[in-house]
């Protein structure tokens, strides 16, 4: 019995639940997509992905359905490109480049990528323009939605993914939006502010207000780290330009987390360019807390170790060290304590 | 639970949550405190689990729930110990696992005889049926996972609520099983890396005892001086010390002690009182304010370094911004320290003290920068070659076998009386974290919860002649603060409830009680006694003319 399909000619072994973009995908086949989010169910509303398999009349969207044994099916040939090609016509028309704020004050989005990959321009056809823009002065999501395709991400995403139930889809066809019942603003509605429908949003529709305008794709360096408020450890990328902290996008390879985020790894961490930071050592002169060098501070602290240690032995000390602070810190920490005072008075503010 | 299997640690991984057949969570309100691990047991119920939520609030994961145990504040034992009943009497353990792995059946059986479900409806307020049924689902889920959190810990029988629970997780078979296990779930980012660190009074890095002199010699060896063998103080006992002044040196790193402790107007008379406080810090935090000498921090952020995060995975932090000013990274403070005092010294870099903690730490050495630069590792992990521990306690348990902890109920270390009538208990909201020094600092949070306020029954608030948004005064025994009043059915009746993020208007730790669990001395900040009273403004003098 044969357990492969075949995928523009090449041998592929059958996956349970695999559809067949994913195994496309798994075995180096470029399809394109805008509706697609891997977390969700599929919508199979864009038709991108769409493929042909042979036996079936017409191309079948390629998200929504699992391969199977004896499959043949092709990603690729000049109908199925011509095809494509016209859907992003279509999407374009009212959706031009030109005025899709992402692409402008924040870097290439999804769809305008896709569709300089594919050579399309945004003049083809006339017609009405859907989508509207709602009042909402969250400090956290920019909501566009003349630039909303409609593909649901963003609303599987908060129902299926997150269940927050925050955004639904208001109307039928070409007169659809995307809505807070009861047309609420975000802070009124169930919105937790995970940001995750930004970070699934194709276009310019939803996008983080707080990095807005702050830098252009190509001038960003993500550096990968790890939220530093609860336990959970999700992956973050830190995203920087110029040497400064402009704002978070999620790592999605990140084994606890998977991308999702909560609104204080998403939008909290913006505390580190606080200017309430300390930025020199303090030493207490005449009751207060003045600024001082290193040097003087460290000086200061180390004699008057040195004093108590001769005086009154290890146990005159006790240091405390963080849960939140990075383990080389912590363990450094103890080390003090243990090699250098010689007490084992070490503890940490997990009791408290 | 280290007595039991030798290990306090989660047990099991995050995302295999996703796959168990039961969730039994409870004491943890993980929607607002854990919001991604959250995600995973919603896809677990999507996907047709059961949950069944114990916890004497009303809070998200209760309206997920296939059942809510609504038990009384400060009586989890009664209500595992009378689960612990049914199963065995049942007979619906796995008898198996428990001849092969584990010690103590019959004491536990014989001591669980008492606790039958109409005993622990008395005490805990949930119905005998309800109990029934879920020593039932649990037991024959074939894997189900329990979680919990502060809910359980954060109590005067702390050690033992744990015992309980994980009592019930040994006789089912599900320690050493994927997606199932007992499962702590950590609330701060690296409360696992600072124990791993060996930053407590009796462990050496890695988990090894103080006292076990295998372990001692090897660190002697790398950092040729001897160790003590006595372990340490923990900060409760210290803060005794330093009224005795026999502590005179106290040195914190990135803790807001004076806001974060119960009762802390005892940590702010201690910390006042001791002769030389250093703090290192972020900001100019309260507990900085007191200190002596302050040195800045630099933040997670600026630094190349790990966390371990709750389900024991070491995970790298990449250095992408620079320290403010002259704001330095932890460790290199210390290592200035440690050189001036007259111990030379010398790293070139974050991994390398990672390296020294993790050589002589069996279950981190086969963790280094390199390997986890893509993806952290999860420990044990002895060697360089070994792909980390998913879920632990697969084969064996690091203790020889799994040692079952018959454990009584106790009432609560300070329960309502006709003066306080109340329970005050404490807990958190999703957009805020601790004390605020970080989350206050966020641009736009003020707007998601903009001051802390207190969480009163319907009931209670006719009873006290209370209307929303009032101006109330609560009191304990130690203290009393004014705040606005939220009227609220989430805590049940004679139940109130506040977080401690808000600080600066209102210090919430005034309140609480310091009576602690004689094991871990973590404070019963779930629940002490307090008394709520309407506060009556001044009369307006009407403004002439």
């Amino acid at each position: 019995m044969s357990v492969t399909a075949t995928i523009d000619g090449k041998s592929v072994d059958i996956r349970e639940g695999e559809s067949i973009l994913e195994a496309a995908r798994r075995c180096g086949a470029e399809v394109p997509t805008l509706c697609y989010d891997s977390r969700v169910d599929p919508s199979a509303s864009c038709r991108l992905c769409v493929v042909k398999v042979d036996g079936r009349r017409l191309p079948v969207a390629s998200c929504a359905h699992a391969l199977t044994a004896d499959m043949n099916v092709t990603t690729s040939d000049d109908e199925l490109e011509e095809n494509r090609k016209t859907i992003l016509k279509l999407v374009l028309s009212e959706n031009p480049t030109e005025e899709c704020r992402s692409c402008i004050e924040r870097g290439p989005c999804e769809l305008h990528s896709l569709a300089t990959d594919y050579g399309v321009e945004s003049d083809y056809y006339d017609g009405a323009i859907s989508g509207r823009i709602p009042e909402d002065s969250n400090p956290f999501i920019a909501r566009d939605y003349s630039q909303c395709i409609l593909c649901y991400r963003c609303t599987r995403v908060c129902n299926e993914l997150e269940q927050a139930h925050a955004i639904i889809p208001e109307g039928r066809g070409f007169g659809t939006n995307i809505v807070a019942p009861f047309h609420e603003s975000l802070l009124g509605s169930n919105c937790t502010f995970c940001g995750q429908c930004i970070q699934t949003c194709p276009t310019g529709a939803l996008m983080d207000k707080k990095m807005l305008g702050k830098a252009v794709a190509e001038d960003v360096t993500k550096v990968r780290s790890i939220c530093p408020f609860c336990g959970t450890g999700c992956g973050i990328e830190l995203n920087v330009a110029k040497g400064e902290f402009i704002g978070v996008t999620p790592d999605w390879d990140a084994p606890a987390s998977a991308g999702s985020l909560c609104v204080k790894g998403q939008f909290g961490i913006d505390f580190i360019r606080s200017p309430d930071r300390l930025t020199t050592p303090l030493v207490r002169r005449d009751g207060v807390l003045q600024p001082a060098t290193w040097d003087e501070a460290l000086t200061l602290l180390v004699d008057k170790f040195q004093t108590v240690r001769a005086e009154s032995g290890p146990g005159a000390f006790a240091l405390w060290s963080s849960a939140r602070a990075p383990s080389e810190g912590n363990f450094l920490m103890q080390k003090l304590a243990r090699a250098v005072l010689g007490t084992n008075n070490i503890d940490n503010c997990s009791r408290t | 639970m280290a007595v039991m299997v030798g290990r306090g640690a989660m047990t099991n991984s995050i995302a295999e949550l996703e796959n168990a057949k039961l969730i039994f969570a409870t004491g943890t309100n993980t929607t607002e405190t854990h919001p991604v691990l959250a995600l995973r047991v919603k896809r677990a119920v999507a996907r047709g689990a059961k949950l069944i939520v114990a916890d004497p609030r009303r809070i998200e994961l209760t309206g997920l729930a296939d059942r809510w145990l609504r038990l009384r504040i400060g009586t989890d034992i009664p209500l595992y110990n009378a689960m612990a009943h049914v199963i065995i009497k049942e007979g619906l353990y796995n008898k198996e696992y428990v001849e092969r792995r584990t010690e103590g059946i019959e004491e536990l059986a014989d001591f669980v005889k008492g606790y039958t479900p109409q005993v622990a409806e008395k005490i805990s307020g949930v119905p005998a049926e309800d109990i029934i049924a879920t020593a039932r689902e649990y037991a024959t889920a074939g894997n189900a996972a329990i979680i919990y959190t502060l809910g359980i810990t954060e109590h005067s029988c702390g050690v033992h609520n744990v015992q309980s629970l994980a009592n019930l997780g040994l006789l089912c078979g599900y320690f050493g099983m994927e997606s199932a296990g007992v499962n702590p779930l950590r609330g701060q980012n690296n409360v696992q890396g600072a124990g791993d660190a060996g930053c407590t009074p009796n462990y050496l890095p890695g988990y090894q005892r103080i006292s076990n002199r295998e372990a001692r010699e090897a660190w002697e060896r790398e950092w040729g001086v001897p160790i003590d063998p006595n372990p340490g103080k923990t900060k409760i006992s210290i803060l005794d010390e330093i009224m005795e002044d026999k502590v005179r040196c106290v040195y914190i790193m990135g803790e807001n002690t004076a806001v974060s402790d119960a009762n802390v107007l005892k940590t702010r008379a201690a910390l006042d009182r001791v002769e030389f406080l250093v703090v290192q810090d972020m900001f100019l935090t309260d507990t900085a304010k007191m200190a002596d000498i302050v040195l800045p921090a630099a933040a997670f952020a600026e630094v190349d370094g790990t966390f371990s995060n709750t389900e024991r995975r070491v995970q790298l932090l990449n250095k992408a911004v620079e320290p403010p000013g002259e704001a330095r990274a932890d460790w290199e403070i210390f290592l200035d320290i440690i050189n001036r005092m007259g111990y030379p010294l010398h790293y070139n870099h974050a991994s390398e003290v990672w390296d020294e903690q993790a050589r002589n730490s069996p279950i981190l050495a086969g963790i280094n920068y390199d390997r986890i630069r893509m993806q952290g590792i999860q420990w044990p992990c002895p060697t360089t070659d070994h792909p980390g521990t998913p879920y632990l306690h697969k084969e064996e348990f690091f203790s020889e076998k799994g040692y079952f902890q018959p454990v009584p109920h106790v009432d609560l270390a300070e329960p309502p009386d006709a003066e306080y009538p109340l329970i005050l208990t404490t807990g958190r909201r999703r957009p805020t974290y601790h004390t605020g020094t970080q989350t206050g600092r966020v641009d736009g949070f003020e707007l998601l919860v903009p001051r802390e306020g207190l969480e009163v029954h319907p009931d209670d608030a006719d009873a006290l002649g209370i209307a929303d948004g009032d101006l109330v005064e609560i009191s304990s025994r130690r203290g009393s603060l004014q705040l606005n009043a939220i009227i609220t059915d989430k805590s049940p009746e004679g139940v109130v409830f506040m977080t401690f993020h808000f600080p600066e208007g209102v210090l919430t730790n005034i309140l609480t009680t310091d009576a602690h669990d004689p094991v871990t001395e973590t404070a019963e900040f779930k629940a002490c006694a307090v008394k709520v009273a309407k506060v009556t403004e001044p009369e307006e003098i009407p403004a002439s003319g």
